[in-house]
């Protein structure tokens, strides 16, 4: 295999897929597979049979289409034809109006709005156009010809020259730029090295790297590999959440058909590179997509993070040098080796390029899969992505950046989506999720639930962290019940600062934004609970206390 | 071959695959448990002895991840996603009503043993919310009534054709 | 590397040198500088885990744990700053909240690492809400006994177990809050298989959750025994 024999392939497929007249592409993601997309998918291959269409229509499985709140999703190609909540009982009346008589019918489609208008899709390039299970559907799409052209072309210096140039960020949260760590592991002198990709998306409400997992599973691996490339790495790992099922399925698989290609595994496309990939599985810890603790669990020990420095660049799996990347990060790289990094920085704002996966959920008209360009506000997302609140409810705040972000209300709407401006408004970016809460949410409750999730979650290595939240919940547990005191507030200010500061990892030192940025933003609430001992939303002042384990 | 042989020769496969690395305890931990049900303090032991691993190394593992069950699971089980989406979206009074209706506690088991209920901490279908898993079938958009009735006919062995 | 290659850094004000790799913990220590610890003990890895050796470092908005942190050239180190002191204050209070420490009824009261500690920092009363925990006493082994009430996770006993001892017989077990010691398979002390009873747990923790049945505490601590093994191992 080589670059002539990948274009050949693209070539081949594109032709056969010109052949349709139709494509018709079923969502099998994990959201619409509960809602049988599975079965749908075999109803449309039957009935494009019984109508005697399979001729000019090509029935797909693909992976997330973005909207998953209607699912099953059926897309019909061309023309962007989205069908909703598809139901066995419709496949066949879609299939003959759509594909046989040539009308769409009206009455199925989805009325997406705005949803897709301010988007960019990049990273989900292929996500619900391609079939993630057949790596023909990847190469036809351009897939492999950014590693062909590393390993052509470029040296891996000028690999990571580009990625650089692009200034892309790393996207699991803290917005490292990824060229300059991937130039850290690269001088790195020990041998051998490894990159780990971060699939352990744990913060609950988010599922933007399971679906991009789930719909193009070559991108990240394509990605490894050439990032392998840059920094002299011969093995990978990807560390996948046991609870992806599907996704797990669909990269396995992926990672077979690379390897029958010589796309992964010896003299990848007949050079002198190498590159192995294996998947590690989580299991059921969110520390474990700490930067360290995912190396403590890949070697099969307990997920508690180590102190830096050493660092992972450094000092990493089995202490060497190793490249750690959030998935989105790895699967932006095919699209900066092939198009520029001046192109990739044409998209989002100069200090923070290109564009962030979100899972948009919680009180919102169209909840889903979004992927927009950094610097897009937060009132764009909310209103005109998102649909804004259902049921003419009003809006009261907006969760972003998981069990660890902040609470943010409507003043900061106007607030843009990059690392900085999140940060001051008291948010992180995070995984990359944006959970919507309208008028009816107690966000007293919403800190405790938090709390909640990180007491459970801490590794329990850390004195702040394992203590001092634990001592935070407390005071949370009298306020909600009715006893709380002024004094409470100004205790749970000066532990959760001690608490940022103090503790080992991640997972410690954001755990208190919640409390901090609703303590900022709705104090008055807090007050409510205290003084009057009320709480509008009628979550508190129960007799049990919800949510033990 | 008793049952039990038959399971530790398909244990001994993932051993072997994975070269009796200690490296790989988490692999072999997920494999057992998909093989056995759950992991029981003998096959522990069994475990720490064929990766040379120390017991204690081999329990503390297992305790840290929750997805690792060191007791015998219900016949049935059913999870309730305990993610931010879920939670927005009131699983609470869901579990409540399982809790009530099959008097059982959240975490155990029923009397009979047929029915367990537990937790998960987002299984990444938010735009579903809330979302309640029966065995391996997921449920969203889901409310008490319907969930009720889905375990009812699950417990009755019915199959329920209409998802 | 070589071990003689020396750097020269700040602490609290004072230029020091050290050799190239050496803790800033280390380098404090030897120059005079004392920096409170509790997981740290020479001889063991360093744990990093009880952040009571935090200290600043100009131009980083971030603490450093002294006990894992090496010395670089140039590094201007602060241990003792009325922040880094507030700090220390407060961890101590939370592990003296969090499980049950009564000094006055516990075996290791005055050879306790946390009482002093305590004491020295100041620490006169525990803001927090104490709470006791109530895990029955392991005494089923001969002569050991462990008081999970007491522990404070430091994993002193954990580490020495497995790296001077060498059995790893003791482990953690769980996560969070629930984070106990176990031995073996989570098993009586008494039935455990592995452990040798070679006392090195109860010398080197810290407070009074492992103990020596019968045994005065003044004979029992002897926390300097995991860098006495591990110096004559190393001896050439």
């Amino acid at each position: 295999m080589n670059l002539s024999d990948i274009q050949k392939i693209a070539e081949e497929e594109n032709e056969f897929q010109r052949a349709y007249k139709y494509r018709i592409n079923v969502c099998c993601s994990s959201g619409c597979s509960s809602f049988g997309a599975f079965k749908v998918l075999k109803a449309f291959e039957d009935a494009v049979k019984e109508f005697g269409v399979e001729n000019i229509c090509k029935v797909a499985r693909t992976g997330c289409v973005g909207t998953c709140s209607v699912g099953p999703t059926v897309l019909v190609d061309p023309g962007e034809h989205r069908y909703k909540c598809v139901t066995l009982e419709n496949v066949r009346e879609i299939v003959q109006g759509h594909i046989v008589s040539g009308i769409p019918v009206k009455k199925y489609l989805h009325n997406h709005g705005d949803f897709f208008r301010k988007q960019h899709r990049l990273v989900l390039r292929n996500a619900g156009k391609i079939d993630p299970t057949r790596i023909q559907d990847y190469i036809s799409a351009g897939g492999y010809f950014a590693l062909a052209k590393c390993l052509a072309n470029m040296t891996p210096q000028g690999v990571i020259q580009e990625i650089l140039n692009s200034g892309l960020r790393g996207r699991g949260g803290a917005g490292f730029p990824v060229g300059q760590k991937w130039n850290l592991v690269a001088r790195a002198h020990n041998t051998p090295k490894y990159i780990v990709a971060n699939l352990d998306e744990g913060d609950p409400g988010v599922f933007a790297n399971r679906t991009l997992a789930e719909a193009d599973p070559h991108a990240i691996i394509e990605g490894m590999v050439i990032a392998g490339y840059a920094i002299d790495a011969q093995k990978g790992y990807i560390y996948i959440r046991s609870e992806y099922p599907l996704a797990i399925e669909v990269l396995q698989k992926a990672i077979t058909q690379a390897k029958s290609m010589n796309l992964l595994g010896d003299n990848i496309l007949g050079t002198q590179h190498n590159f192995d990939l294996e998947l590690r599985f989580g299991a059921g810890a969110f520390v474990a997509g700490e930067e360290t603790a995912i190396l403590m669990s890949a070697e099969g020990r307990r997920a508690q993070p180590r102190p830096r420095p050493p660092y992972p660049a450094n000092q990493g799996l089995w202490n060497k040098p190793t490249l750690i990347q959030n998935v989105e990060s790895l699967a932006n790289a095919p699209l900066i080796i092939l198009n520029g990094g001046t192109w990739f920085k044409s998209y989002g704002l100069p200090n923070c390029t290109g564009t962030k996966c979100f899972s948009l959920t919680g009180e919102i008209n169209n909840p889903g899969l979004i992927e927009v360009p950094m610097g897009i506000s937060l009132h764009e997302i909310v209103y005109d992505i998102g649909g804004g609140i259902p049921n003419g409810k009003k809006f009261k705040a907006v969760l972003v950046g998981g069990p660890s972000g902040g609470c943010l209300p409507e003043s900061t709407l106007e607030a843009q989506i990059d690392y900085d401006s999140l940060k001051n408004v008291g948010a992180i970016m995070g995984s990359g999720g944006i959970v919507v809460l309208n008028e009816d949410a107690c966000m007293v409750d919403t800190a405790r639930y938090f709390t909640d999730f990180c007491i459970d979650e801490s590794c329990g290595k850390c004195t702040p962290c394992r203590a001092g939240l634990a001592r935070v919940k407390e005071v949370f547990d009298k306020i909600t019940t009715g006893k709380g005191e002024l004094k409470d507030i100004d205790m749970l200010e000066k532990t959760s600062e001690y608490i940022i500061n103090a503790s080992l990892c991640g997972l410690g030192q954001t755990a208190p934004n919640p409390i901090l940025t609703t303590l900022r933003y709705f104090k008055e609430e807090y007050l409510e609970h205290i003084i009057n001992k009320k709480c509008k939303a009628g979550t508190c002042f129960k007799n049990e206390n919800i949510v033990e384990e | 071959m008793t049952t039990n042989d038959i399971r530790r020769t398909q244990l001994e496969k993932v051993l072997k695959k994975h070269n009796y690395q200690e490296s790989a305890l988490l692999e072999v931990l997920h494999s057992a448990q998909e093989i056995y049900g759950y992991l029981d303090r003998n096959l522990l032991m069994d475990i720490a002895g064929s990766l040379n691993l120390p017991p204690s190394h081999v329990y503390g593992v297992t305790t840290f991840y929750s997805y690792f069950k060191m007791r015998k699971p219900g016949q049935h089980i059913v999870t309730a996603c305990l993610g931010t989406a879920c939670y927005v979206k009131g699983v609470e009074p869901i579990v409540v009503a399982i809790e009530k209706e099959f008097n059982l506690k959240r975490g155990g088991s029923t009397a009979d043993g047929k029915l367990s209920l537990l937790f998960t901490r987002c299984i990444g279908a938010c735009a579903m919310a809330p979302a309640v898993v029966l065995d391996d079938h997921v449920i969203g958009k889901a409310t008490k009534e319907i969930v009720i009735e889905k375990i009812k006919n699950m417990l009755e062995g019915t199959k329920d054709e209409s998802v | 590397m070589a071990e003689n290659f020396m750097i020269t850094l700040k602490i609290d004000g004072v230029q020091i040198s050290v050799p190239e790799g050496t803790t800033i913990l280390k380098a404090a220590k030897d120059n005079g500088i004392l920096i409170p610890t509790l997981c740290d003990l020479e001889g063991l890895t360093p744990y990093g885990g009880c952040r009571l050796c935090l200290v600043e470092v100009t131009g980083s908005p971030k603490l450093f744990t002294a006990c894992t942190t090496p010395a670089n050239p140039g590094m201007d180190v602060t241990t003792n700053s009325e922040r880094l002191k507030n700090y220390r204050k407060i961890a101590v209070q939370m592990l003296m909240s969090e499980r049950v420490h009564m000094c006055a009824v516990c075996v290791a009261n005055d050879h306790c690492e946390l009482q002093a500690l305590a004491n020295q920092l100041g620490v006169n009363h525990v803001a927090f809400e104490r709470h006791f925990t109530r895990e029955p006493i392991d005494s089923s082994h001969d002569f050991l006994v462990i008081d999970r009430n007491r522990c404070i996770l430091c994993t002193r006993c954990v580490r020495v177990c497995d790296k001077i001892e060498g059995v790893h017989t003791l482990d953690l077990k769980k996560r969070s809050k629930n984070t106990e010691v176990i031995m073996d398979l989570d098993e009586a002390w008494g039935d455990s298989c592995s452990c040798t009873g070679c006392r090195k747990c109860a010398k080197v923790c810290p407070v009074g959750a492992i103990y020596i049945e019968g045994e005065a505490m003044s004979q029992t601590k002897n926390p300097d025994v995991a860098e006495f093994i591990t110096a004559r191992r190393n001896r050439k």
